[in-house]
């Protein structure tokens, strides 16, 4: 199994399967980020999210594609969506 | 990469470092990728990996190295090569040979690079009937060594003497590094005595090169770092392509023109294993050392500034080791931990001369009456004999390894509190360079002194 590292921060869980609550405003990847700060990082948010964004470091894929490609914080959630962070910050 | 760069010759037995991180990780699958390629540019040498169990020095319960080894040991065993598991606690037994740069052995200097390569692709033909290829063959008998090798020490050990060793070891470890006081220094000196277990791995069982898995990413810090630490000399040797200093075993580095977002995007491409184990600096807080200073701030500046990275690495790139520029006579001496060359030599002016001035005039004499409180070094019955003392016995210990390290080196060392815990073959070696200067010293008005002496020597 892969382990990258940054699941440490969120009790040792990879993989969260999550269904985001109805509401007014559109799911984006910014509004993601503060429902994940709020209901998924268990310690040391400041590893993860810095500010807005994610942490410098961090790789996010949105559906196997760079997020870069897709809006960043803008991309607006499709259903089945597929979001994999990965940290490069350990070493190989 | 390789093939620019002319320095693995076909049939060489290449040990690959293997540490479970992404980039080391995606090295080992396209070394597979290249061996079992059909076409002209199909990799050729002879591989075994190496992994490095650090779980002691990072605080890893027993219980818990075993499962990252179960791990490390799957894709070690799918990978199809001879591998090696190494402990950290194995450097207590390195010989003291480990600090001393041994003659270059040449692998193919009767042909140049391009007649070796011809010469094995025939080899290779003539064997194509039937029999599996010169490298398959070679992997199968290590495979079956393998079988047959030990079983690393953490399970299954045999006996209850080996068993105590290993604690032992694991405590001795454990001392070492908390006699550390820095993060900094801790991080270094784990760099360190990594890279003396794998050269003496790579020694013992007679590979000529090593390829670590530094991705751009990681040497840009690294040559941040480095300067940062006081280890400007050796950037060359430290990030570049190959690096020599030990003289037979040189040390290679393919992955260094992969970024680190390329590399994840590989694996995770690719379906690529990686095994994640806690470093020294996981969760530590932000300026907790140096290392964790600069990456911050490389990667800081790389999301506003996407070049940021490979400029730090092109510059790096020009950087370029002189070659020795005397014979035999005068080889530059080497650091006792890194073997790069000193350049500690405090000249009228330098910056390292106002440095030294600037400590000595800073220091307060130790009062001769030491309060109350053991010494670290068992057997000293005050604290005067022990290593920490700068004044006394232990003084001299200290103040001897210093003069044979350089400035980087010097500063992991300042920040040791008890020498007594460092290796014994750090030691050892530490204790016969100084006889020989001593001896040198005595009999130096004997000596003829060659013609070719640089002016302005005495």
């Amino acid at each position: 199994p892969k382990r990258g590292g940054a699941e440490l921060l969120f009790d040792g869980v990879k993989k969260h399967q999550v269904t985001l609550p109805c509401q007014p405003e559109p799911w984006d990847i910014r509004n993601l980020l503060k429902w994940i700060k709020q209901n998924l990082l268990k310690e040391r948010p400041e590893l993860f999210i810095q500010g807005d964004t994610v942490r410098p470091g961090i790789l996010v894929l949105i559906n196997d594609a760079d997020w870069e490609l897709m809006g960043e914080l803008d991309y607006k959630l499709q259903d089945q969506d597929n979001v994999v962070f990965i940290s490069t910050l350990h070493g190989g | 990469m390789l093939g620019k760069n002319r320095a693995i010759y076909p049939g060489e037995k290449v040990l690959l470092a293997l540490s479970g991180g992404p980039a080391s990780s995606s090295m080992l699958r396209q070394v597979q990728e290249g061996l079992s390629r059909e076409t002209a540019k199909k990799l050729r040498f002879i591989p075994g990996i190496i992994y490095v169990d650090e779980g002691a020095v990072c605080g890893q319960s027993l219980a818990e190295r075993g499962e990252t080894l179960l791990q490390m040991e799957t894709i070690l065993q799918a990978s199809g090569f001879p591998y090696h598991l190494a402990h950290l606690e194995e450097v207590f037994d390195l010989p003291s040979s480990i600090l001393q740069r041994a003659p270059h052995n040449p692998a193919g200097p009767k042909n140049s690079y391009k007649e070796a390569v011809e010469g094995f692709i025939h080899q290779q033909r003539r064997e194509e009937d039937g029999s599996p290829s010169l490298p398959e063959r070679q992997i199968q008998e290590k495979l079956t060594e393998v079988s047959l090798r030990d079983v690393p020490r953490m399970e299954g050990l045999a006996t209850p003497e080996a068993r105590l060793l290993a604690a032992v070891r694991t405590e001795q470890l454990i001392q070492l590094f908390g006699s550390v006081k820095t993060l900094t220094a801790k991080e270094e000196l784990l760099q360190t005595l990594r890279n003396h277990l794998i050269l003496h791995t790579a020694r013992t069982q007679e590979y000529s090169k090593v390829m670590m898995g530094d991705s751009c990413t990681r040497l840009a810090v690294k040559l941040l770092t480095n300067l940062s630490l006081g280890r400007g000399a050796s950037l060359a040797m430290d990030t570049g392509f190959s690096d020599d200093r030990h003289g037979d075993v040189v040390v290679v580095r393919p992955m260094r023109e992969y970024s680190a977002k390329e590399i994840a995007f590989y694996n995770h491409l690719f379906g690529v294993p990686t095994v994640f184990t806690p470093a020294l600096d996981t969760k530590a807080l932000e300026k907790a050392s140096i290392h964790r200073v600069i990456e911050r701030f490389l990667y800081g500046l790389q999301a506003e500034f996407p070049s940021t990275v490979s400029t730090v690495y092109r510059t790096g790139e020009k950087l370029s080791t002189t070659p020795g520029d005397a014979g035999p006579a005068a080889e530059p001496e080497r650091c006792l931990l890194c073997l790069c060359a000193l350049d500690t030599n405090v000249e009228d002016g330098s910056a390292l001369q106002a440095i030294l001035v600037s400590e000595q005039l800073s220091q307060q004499k130790l009062p001769a009456a030491s309060p109350a409180g053991r010494g670290c070094c068992p057997g000293a019955e005050e604290k005067r004999g022990c290593c920490m003392n700068t004044t006394g016995p232990g003084a001299d210990a200290r103040a001897n390894i210093l003069s044979l390290l350089c400035y980087g080196c010097r500063l992991t060392i300042k920040d040791t509190i008890c020498l007594e815990s460092l290796p014994l073959y750090v030691r050892s070696e530490a204790e016969r360079r100084k006889h020989r200067a001593a001896m040198k010293l005595e009999i130096q008005e004997f000596l003829l002194e060659d013609e070719a002496v640089t002016p302005g020597e005495s």
